[in-house]
């Protein structure tokens, strides 16, 4: 009963399962179904991209336009957020683009007891950001020196509210990884618990008795539900994409 | 699930502790996974390993060859574009000579007509002034003849008239009258 209990917990799907135990110099880098669904996404975004582009024909097949739609996008994202200038970042978000877009999408293909979601945990989302914003700062201090802290402080403001508007400057900065790396877990942890706790109510309503005739309502709206965070895990990609894109504007261009 | 180990305890002495050992552990594993920070370990290491793989694939391999094919074909099509665009300024060239050829011959034709026109004209004036002036000598030469003749005519009529009265008077009167006084009679009457 506490096993079926365990079963029907919307959080149950989030944990970290071990797969196989390592450990390399005292630190556990065991593979875990996390690490397992990274290697899964790895091998299919290199497949799709490497055999979908295999035949470089001149006119596109079908794969292979999916592909140079990818490249497209991105890149006219890179284009207008940072500049001809952020075309050296581009791989940076593409690889980002697409590593949190195929994670998201894995994450919704429902396989019992396996399916997993690896950008529903904040370190993964956090480490990103932290990557993002150090990136960031490093490219930024390389490019301008000691006056790329001049993002901190807006021009045209009268030099009265420099005392007030550069605290907010700072702290708008520092919160961006924050941001970045809480808004994508919470979307994906979120939108999976809403998933599992609809779907419950399916199998809880055929259960008891007469109240099965409602069970087709949490079923439909377990689709609607499903529709969505298809949407949001492409969205929420995106996002992760095009705020990259507006932070390494910063360093690109200096300040605003 | 403290239920269950409960359940499952030991026995009713230990059941503080069984129950409380258990529920720990339960606890432990139903924290919320993702604060769970025991798992971060193993998930940064094969982020950090999957990500850079996938970097490294992306920025040396994969980008790199959709790119040139998209690059390649943005040539193809500018190529293209550009030789359409030369061949249209080949094709506006020559009509644009053959235009000036045109209307080079048609101002050549003009001309040429032009100049006939105004040979032929100047040939006319001076036939026709060739012919003016024969016309003006042929008539002034029989006006001359004319004249003469006139003159002469005009001469011999006393003479006959004098050698008509003569004639008449002495038919009439049977009597000889000198010219003389024929002439001045005849003068006289006619003044």
């Amino acid at each position: 009963m506490a096993a079926e209990g365990h079963g029907h917990s919307p959080i149950e799907q989030f944990e970290i399962k071990e797969l196989l135990p390592i450990n390399i110099f005292g630190v556990d880098a065991s593979l875990t179904n996390s690490g397992a669904y990274m290697i899964v996404a790895l091998s299919l975004i290199f497949g799709f991209l490497y055999f979908s582009t295999g035949g470089r024909s001149l006119v596109p097949t079908r794969m292979q336009s999916i592909s140079e739609l990818l490249y497209e996008f991105v890149a006219n994202t890179v284009r207008e957020n940072v500049g001809n200038q952020g075309m050296q970042f581009f791989p940076l978000v593409f690889s980002l683009f697409i590593f949190v877009l195929v994670l998201n999408l894995l994450g919704m293909i429902p396989i019992p007891g396996i399916t997993f979601t690896v950008t529903s945990h904040i370190a993964i989302t956090g480490a990103l950001a932290i990557m993002v914003i150090s990136i960031v700062i490093f490219y930024g201090l390389y490019k301008h020196g000691l006056g790329f802290f001049k993002i901190f402080v807006p021009s045209g403001v009268p030099l009265a509210l420099y005392p007030l508007l550069i605290p907010i400057e700072i702290i708008s900065f520092i919160s961006r990884p924050i941001s970045l790396s809480v808004r994508l877990f919470a979307n994906m942890l979120a939108g999976h618990i809403a998933l599992k706790i609809f779907a419950g109510f399916i199998g809880v309503l055929l259960g008891a008795g007469a109240w099965a005739i409602l069970a087709p309502l949490p079923l439909a709206l377990t689709v609607a539900l499903t529709a969505l965070e298809v949407l949001v895990a492409v969205l929420q990609a995106y996002v992760f994409a095009v705020l990259t894109c507006i932070y390494l504007s910063d360093a690109v261009h200096g300040s605003h | 699930m403290a239920e269950k180990s409960n359940t499952s305890g030991a026995g009713v002495v230990h059941d503080v502790q069984t129950s409380t050992a258990p529920h720990g552990e339960a606890h432990g594993a139903s924290t919320f996974p993702p604060f769970n920070s025991e798992t971060f370990a193993p998930q940064l290491v094969w982020l950090a390993l999957t990500f850079t793989i996938l970097y490294v694939l992306m920025s040396r391999l994969l980008l790199p060859r959709i790119g040139e094919v998209i690059d390649e074909r943005r040539e193809r099509i500018q190529r293209d574009l550009d030789t359409a665009e030369r061949l249209k300024s080949d094709t506006d060239k020559a009509i644009a000579n053959y235009e000036k050829a045109f209307a080079d011959a048609r101002a050549n034709a003009g001309s040429i007509a032009r100049e006939t026109r105004e040979k032929l004209d100047a040939k006319v004036a001076e036939r026709q002034a060739a012919a003016d002036a024969d016309n003006a000598a042929n008539i002034a030469a029989a006006e001359k003849s004319i004249q003469q003749t006139r003159t002469k005519a005009l001469a011999s009529v006393d003479e006959i008239a004098t050698d008509v009265a003569g004639a008449v008077v002495k038919q009439l009167i049977d009597a000889d009258v000198s010219a003389s006084d024929i002439r001045s009679a005849l003068s006289s009457r006619t003044s």
